[in-house]
């Protein structure tokens, strides 16, 4: 009996062995398939299920740093003409003194990203638009250089494009006339990225002052910290629902 | 009464010459438009801060007085005032001309001229900018057919419902120029619901001033009567808008003044401006609003022609000095991101903006007005849009009848 057990045993044990093999490379596998197919292919619509945002806490910006605003330029190719009130500035720093106190507070001022954005509301060809993931863009083959989104912004977070600009990049054209700002980085985005130009070199500063995410996903750093911890939006009385807010000021 | 219109001569080297300058300025501004334009506006002296400089100064003025050019054909065709009928032929082609000069401004200073295109074939209607587009090409062509009703002799029983028309829509088109600024919720001096009834006002006085300039000039010279009684008729409206315009001004002032968060800006305006200030009492007020007041009601020089040419010219510098500072002032006065904070940044978050309009846009500015200017000029030539005589007792029977019982 237990010579004839004994193939069988093995046998089943083999069996055994492959079925439990083949159901963890499956529910695997699976959870690959499914996380590529959650991950959105680049020929797909931005969904309204995300919310891109940014938190940016004013405690840990640094006095004298302006990291954010070099790799800024860095990665969309912004440059200096030489004279500071034509040049673009997606984002700038700013310091703040109390006029009671003479505390003094720096941050990084950038496009706020809007929901219901004054540029977009202005602008007469629906150059300024904002994707239903909550990034604020100028449509660069659409904007005639009117000019009016500059004037109807309350965060001067637009610039134009007073000359012309070679060496550009490629995800961030910058014709001659007309007008640009902040894209939430769109470019990494839409590669699948999570983090922005800005971001990366304030964490690599170690001042991690800015955060980059999905505000909507209550699993996100950005949303935790939001749910958990006080925040600000500039100039909050406008009731604009920022997607860029702010700590420590 | 029959009035008869005819063209003018416009032979005389007094005609050509004039024709001559307009053209030179036309020309200048086409090459300081085309300057702009190839080399970016890095040449102007617009920046990140004045985004809308000396073009817009010039356009927002001539768009806001061709408006109120055809308030004296209004008078005649809607509230039946016979004596402004002679004149309204004249004010519905001074309308429709300023609006032209003013527009050519406007799509001459864009980013991208060339994509004009794209403004006519795409329209976010949410945007005013895009209302006015469709009310600035509308405004022209019910003019149009207001003009052709009351210069074509069969069709003149119609002309009084399209003055209607036309008035109703000037009204309408005002009130958008005046909302592209009321507006801007952004920009402290901005963002009043008064500024569109203000750019009303404002309208008629600078139409009326424009129009009895060209008046004047017109029939000076050619040598047609122009009677007293037309003028005073003519100055006193004058007077009554300058006057009204100067109660809207001072309401829009008191109403920002009386709210503490807009204090900042008052006093940059009304004190310490520099030449905001000084623009705005000297140019706006003394020179563009209570001298002229003071020409059209003195009792000599209200009835003399180089007074109320005088009045005329200050009304329209005044304008000019109204639309500098409500418009660069308002943009050079700093917007307050962080109220109850001192703001430093490397974009120019503090302090005010500089501005030094270079002389390409005071070319685009003053080619567009020459444009305005020549389109009247040569029109008066080709149709028949004067009178020969507005001489008192050709334009209204009752002061021929008056004189001759008194």
């Amino acid at each position: 009996m237990s010579e004839t057990e004994a193939p069988i045993n093995v046998y089943r044990r083999h069996f055994l062995t492959s079925i439990g093999a083949l159901t963890a490379s499956v529910a695997l596998g699976g959870a690959l398939v499914q996380r590529v197919a959650s991950a959105r292919a680049p020929e797909e619509a931005v969904t309204g299920k995300v919310r891109w945002g940014m938190l940016v806490n004013a405690g840990k910006c640094v006095e004298g740093c302006d990291d954010c605003v070099k790799a800024c330029d860095e990665e969309n190719g912004l440059k200096s003409s030489g004279r500071s009130e034509i040049d673009a500035q997606w984002i700038r720093k700013v310091t703040l003194k109390d006029k009671t106190t003479n505390r003094t507070t720096v941050l990084p001022m950038l496009c706020q990203h809007c929901t219901t954005a004054p540029c977009v509301d202005v602008c007469p060809t629906g150059a300024s638009f904002r994707r239903i993931d909550g990034i604020v863009l100028v449509d660069k083959h659409l904007c005639i250089g009117c000019r009016y989104c500059m004037m109807a912004c309350p965060y001067k977070a637009r610039s134009f494009i007073h000359e012309a600009h070679s060496d550009q990049k490629s995800w961030a054209p910058r014709g001659k006339g007309t007008v640009e700002s902040c894209t939430l980085c769109v470019h990494r985005v839409d590669r699948g990225e999570t983090t922005t130009a800005c971001q990366d070199a304030c964490t690599k500063a170690g001042h991690n002052a800015i955060l980059f995410g999905d505000m909507n996903d209550p699993n996100s750093e950005i949303a935790k910290h939001l749910a958990t911890e006080p925040s600000t939006q500039v100039r909050g009385n406008l009731n604009l629902n920022l997607g860029v807010r702010y700590q420590g000021i | 009464m029959n009035i008869t219109y005819r063209e003018i001569e416009g032979t005389s080297p007094g005609y050509y010459a004039l024709l001559a300058v307009l053209g030179l300025f036309i020309l200048l501004g086409l090459g300081a438009a085309m300057y702009m334009e190839h080399e970016g506006h890095h040449v102007t002296g617009m920046s990140n801060q004045i985004v809308w400089g000396m073009p817009h100064v010039f356009a927002v003025f001539l768009i806001v007085a061709a408006s109120g050019a055809l308030n004296v054909a209004s008078v005649s065709s809607v509230f039946s005032k016979t004596p402004y009928k002679p004149l309204a032929p004249l004010s519905a082609l001074l309308a429709m001309s300023l609006l032209l000069g003013g527009l050519i401004i406007l799509v001459l200073d864009l980013g991208r001229p060339d994509r004009l295109i794209v403004a006519m074939l795409n329209y976010n209607f949410k945007s005013i900018f895009a209302w006015n587009i469709f009310l600035y090409t509308g405004f022209l062509a019910v003019t149009a057919v207001y003009l052709w009703l009351m210069m074509e002799r069969r069709m003149n029983p119609y002309s009084k419902r399209a003055g209607l028309v036309a008035f109703v829509w000037r009204l309408i088109l005002t009130t958008g120029t005046g909302s592209i600024f009321g507006f801007l919720v952004a920009r402290e001096m901005y963002d009043s619901a008064l500024l569109a009834p203000m750019f009303i006002i404002m309208s008629l006085a600078f139409g009326t001033a424009i129009y009895l300039l060209v008046l004047l000039s017109a029939y000076h010279g050619t040598g047609r009567a122009l009677g007293d009684a037309t003028l005073r008729r003519l100055k006193n409206l004058l007077g009554v808008f300058v006057a009204a315009v100067l109660l809207m001004v001072l309401t829009f002032h008191l109403t920002k003044l009386y709210v503490t968060q807009h204090h900042g800006v008052e006093q940059f305006i009304l004190l310490d401006g520099g030449v905001y200030t000084v623009l705005f009492w000297g140019g706006q007020i003394v020179l563009g609003t209570l001298l002229p007041l003071a020409l059209l009601f003195h009792p000599a020089t209200g009835a003399s022609r180089s007074g109320i040419t005088a009045a005329s010219v200050l009304v329209v510098l005044g304008g000019l000095a109204q639309m500098y500072v409500l418009i660069i002032g308002g943009q050079a006065y700093p917007m307050e991101l962080f109220p109850g904070f001192e703001v430093q940044s490397s974009f120019a978050d503090s302090g005010i903006a500089a501005y030094t309009p270079t002389l390409y846009e005071i070319a685009l500015g003053l080619g567009g007005t020459a444009l305005a200017l020549t389109l009247v000029t040569v029109a008066i030539k080709v149709l028949r849009f004067l009178p020969l005589s507005l001489a008192d007792a050709d334009v209204d029977p009752h002061h021929a009848a008056a004189k001759d019982a008194a």
